[in-house]
């Protein structure tokens, strides 16, 4: 019933390869974005802006960046939090060391100083694939976790690894309100997600996908493995490093490199997992479950009146957790974007069954 | 040099500890493809398992006070959770997601994990429990004649090398000579392939995870007879990973040779590379020798050559 | 009547071994260029190792393969393909989580220029480009006729297409020589009619030449200007249709020795 593209033909190929095709689609982004920029950093209560949109939005992104290692590319990495942490030094390094650098340049470095060691650690995967991949991604995850301990010139001289930064602006605009933190975060977002979509449907992306489906016959119609691989680990890392800059300086304002560690590279991947491999949208709607999860799981026994105590709360959030993954992996492995893909389908028949 | 020994000594007996925990990866991704990440969390569950039976038991029926009866008994209760868990495991989970690429399966295994956490705590506690088997704990002092001072071995290490030794020998022994170990290898080669020739899945399955569980079991008891059972245990078993790595995914050989190899290496650069980077290396080393090694040999030590066919 | 060049493609005593079998010992023939070569043979006779070698996919033991004067002891596939070389896959090695479309872009890689950095930000020049190999593509889709499937992943349509989409990347690629790999393998009659006809019009219209492993001997006889014969790895045959089909080991190999 639903049918939207009645009625909408396409008579250039630029017109039929256009981000949104259909019309309906537009209408509905534009007002999406205009209710993020505009209603809501105006109307939205300042615990969710800052406790919920703001860490939403810098996961979105870190998670997007994941995805086009894992979902696009087909590269499992364990080591997501080692690039964010990556980011997230060099950009305090930078802020610290070169006076008055502008805080999105000190973000972009430390987004590039990720690709360095993202494609440094990308190497393996020119000779290993799956599963060893992904314990050898573990080797960058602790390394990193370490170097941000020990190293002095990582953390600047701190001595536990533990930094912090204040007073942040962006074109003379102090960042400190929950709204202008997270309008910041969400131009972040919204930015990476247009570029990232850009590179996913050109042949860069078509090169990634060709390495994920079979690369034996991708080197036979001549894509380079080595090309493929390693960009896809440069720019996954440079947006990953983008957002963990983002998540010590704007969210945490002072962190240590436990904010980095394993736990964060499961909870990003089990974002992309859920949220869908291999969709840009899958990032946003992966984020978005998991950083509500726990906050809903926290909520309910209050709601039953459970007499629950904290730590108690925290083992039942963790069983929950696992069990609900699973499920999801049961469910739809495509994860909520594939869900969402289906209902549409589903609508245009409404309400015939097939 | 005798201090050399001992550390190695040392590394020996750490890596032991390694390889049986490496030893419960290689027998359920041999027999179901899967990559149990949580052998780490199973680790800890059976762990507390046990620490809480034995001390229970007694509490329970105060006729069976006496530490050893206790000790057995608290053993096969824990035993049989782990088999309660292998079901469980089976039924829910693994019979619905056996056709998932990889990395489902891996995910699914990482949820595994963070459920059984929860569990074991909200079951059993999450304090640091003690586990006494009757372990001597005082060292023994060896080759007095060829070094100074002799060499400082433990002696409850001793003991847990000799059950670890014993443990693998009955399991290769399974493996290789019995009809049900055969079964698990056909398994381990072609599920459709098994299946049709009526060897039954998620029998087999259980007895696979059942198997994990028990060698997670035995490793926890004696990983926390020395150093008491507690959260980070399942932390420090995520070290079982690059052994795995080293040693091969589908080789039983391999997690011993590669456990040995990593708690040796680990142990050795702590004390003669560490002081030179800042110390504290161990956290990273096993994983990036794993990484090196495999860019040398993709398949490790003993793992099969993957061949693609066009 | 196509004219038929100088030899393009020279294969002299290639062997390939894995572990203790010999897959093709010391295998000798040659391709001209515009012909039509068929390589035919039993079941494992090493047909897909012949191409593989060719392809770079698999390393020859011994041997050495020259194309256009240039002598290779060991191929690299992408260095072949940027020499000229395609070929479709006898197992269909298609990008499953991808569309028509866009799997027979992939086959255009060789031909795009604009780099990362452009193609993120889609502007101008990259969108141009864009286009102008979906134009390309287009007309591919158009000459296999599959056009109501463009966008269908590929992993749902029935295997006739699926073949189809396999020689329209491979045609992508603007070969000069195109190896097909049993393109006909499965297809019921029609589809077989539809097959040759997509071979004859690629050799004809672009002279591109076709190297192509058939078991169906009605096509083989009929299509190719050349036939060579291979039976556990070895060389039996080598010539015009009509002189393979009339030699006594070849028929022997497909029909069993009489005891």
């Amino acid at each position: 019933m639903f049918y939207r593209e009645a009625g909408q033909f396409k008579s250039t190929y630029r017109a039929d390869q256009q981000i949104l095709p259909i019309r309906q689609d537009r209408v509905a982004m534009a007002l999406l974005l205009l209710t993020a920029f505009v209603i809501v950093p105006l109307t939205a209560p300042e615990y969710l802006l800052r406790a919920i949109l703001v860490p939403f939005l810098i996961l979105s992104l870190a998670a997007l960046g994941l995805n086009i290692l894992v979902g696009y590319c087909g590269q499992i990495s364990l080591g997501t939090g080692a690039f964010m942490a990556v980011g997230a030094y060099a950009a305090y390094n930078a802020q610290a060391r070169i006076e008055g650098l502008p805080l999105i340049v000190s973000l972009l470095l430390g987004g590039a100083c990720a690709t360095v060691v993202g494609v440094i650690f990308g190497v393996p995967s020119l000779r290993i694939r799956g599963l060893y991949l992904a314990v050898a991604t573990l080797a960058a995850q602790f390394f990193v976790d370490w170097a941000a301990l020990r190293l002095r010139f990582v953390t600047n001289g701190s001595e536990s690894g533990s930094v912090s930064v204040s007073g942040l602006h962006v074109f003379g605009l102090p960042i400190e309100s929950p709204a202008s933190k997270y309008l910041l975060c969400l131009s972040f977002a919204v930015v990476f997600a247009l570029l990232a979509k850009n590179l996913v449907r050109s042949g860069i992306g078509r090169e990634w996908m060709a390495m994920r489906d079979m690369d034996v016959a991708a080197a036979v119609i001549g894509i380079r493995p080595v090309h493929a691989k390693l960009t896809a680990f440069a720019v996954s890392a440079f947006i990953v490093g983008v957002a963990g800059g983002l998540w010590g300086f704007v969210h945490l304002g002072a962190w240590e490199p436990a904010a980095f560690n394993i736990d964060r590279s499961f909870q990003l991947l089990f974002m992309v997992i859920i949220g869908g491999l291999g969709s840009i949208s899958g990032g946003f709607l992966g984020a978005a479950f998991i950083v509500l999860l726990p906050i809903a799981l926290e909520r309910l026994p209050q709601l039953l009146h459970l007499p629950v105590s904290t730590a108690m709360s925290s083992h039942l959030t963790s069983m929950v957790f696992g069990v609900l993954i699973v499920f999801f992996l049961i469910v739809e492995p495509h994860g909520l974007a594939r869900l969402w893909a289906t209902a549409k389908e589903k609508l245009r028949l409404w309400p015939f069954p097939h | 040099m005798a201090f050399f020994i001992e550390t190695l000594i040392g590394g020996l007996m750490a890596g032991m500890l390694y390889s049986l925990i490496a030893l419960g990866f290689v027998l359920i991704y041999k027999a179901s493809g899967v990559f149990n990440f949580a052998q780490g969390a199973m680790v800890l569950f059976a762990a507390l398992a046990m620490a809480r039976f034995a001390e229970w038991i007694p509490q329970w029926v105060p006729a069976l006070a006496n530490p050893i009866v206790a000790n057995v008994l608290a053993f096969a209760l824990a035993l049989g959770v782990m088999v309660l868990v292998a079901i469980a495991v089976e039924k829910l989970a693994l019979s619905r997601l056996v056709n998932q690429e990889g990395i489902t399966l891996l995910m699914a295994t990482l949820g595994f994990t963070y459920f059984l956490d929860g569990l074991g705590q909200t079951l059993f506690g999450n304090d640091i429990y003690k586990i006494d088997v009757g372990m001597p704990k005082d060292p023994v002092i060896v080759a007095e004649s060829l070094f100074q001072g002799g060499i400082l071995i433990s002696k409850e290490d001793l003991y847990s090398a000799l059950i670890a030794t014993v443990l693998v020998a009955l399991l290769a022994l399974f493996f290789q000579k019995t009809a049900t170990g055969r079964a698990l290898r056909a398994v381990a080669d072609d599920h459709q392939a098994a299946q049709s020739i009526g060897i039954p899945l998620s029998t087999i399955w259980i007895i696979v995870w059942s198997v994990a569980g028990f060698v997670a079991l035995v490793a926890g008891v004696i990983w926390g007879s020395k150093l008491g059972v507690q959260f980070s245990l399942s932390l420090v078993a995520l070290k079982a990973l690059p052994v795995v790595i080293l040693g091969g995914l589908t080789s039983i050989p391999g997690a011993i040779v590669g456990g040995l190899v990593i708690g040796v290496g680990e142990k050795l650069s702590e004390i003669y590379i560490g002081p030179m980077l800042g110390g504290g290396i161990e956290i990273w080393f096993a994983y990036v020798l794993a990484l090196l090694f495999l860019l040398v040999r993709p398949q490790g030590l003993f793992g099969e050559k993957i061949i693609d066919r066009v | 009547m196509r004219r038929v060049g100088e030899v393009i493609l020279d294969v002299r005593n290639i062997s390939v071994q894995f572990g203790g079998v010999k897959a093709l010992s010391d295998i000798s023939f040659d391709v001209r260029e515009h012909e039509i070569r068929a390589i035919i043979g039993p079941n494992g006779a090493g047909k897909s190792s012949m191409l593989n070698c060719i392809n770079g996919v698999y390393q020859p033991s011994e041997g050495a393969i020259t194309f256009r004067g240039q002598t290779f002891r060991h191929m690299n596939s992408r260095q072949v393909a940027q020499m000229g070389v395609a070929r479709t896959f006898q197992n269909l090695a298609l990008f499953k989580g991808m569309s028509v479309l866009d799997n027979i872009m992939t086959g255009r890689n060789l031909h795009m220029r604009r780099n990362l950095l452009w193609q993120a930000l889609r502007w101008g020049p990259a969108e141009r480009e864009e286009i102008a190999q979906r134009e390309k593509v287009e007309r591919i889709i158009d000459f296999l006729e599959i056009q109501a499937y463009r966008k269908t992943p590929v992993g749902r349509l029935p295997y006739g297409l699926q073949k189809r989409v396999d020689l329209g990347r491979a045609l992508a690629m603007e070969p000069q020589v195109l190896l097909l790999d049993e393109p006909m393998a499965g297809m019921n009659v029609e589809e077989k009619q539809d097959m040759c006809r997509f071979i004859l019009d690629v050799n004809e219209e672009f002279g591109t030449t076709i190297v192509l492993i058939e078991h169906d001997m009605g096509v083989v006889m009929d299509i190719s200007d050349r036939v060579v014969v291979l039976d556990y790895g070895r060389k039996i045959g080598d010539g015009a249709p009509d002189e393979v089909r009339a030699n006594p080991d070849v028929i022997r190999a497909y029909l069993g020795t009489q005891h």
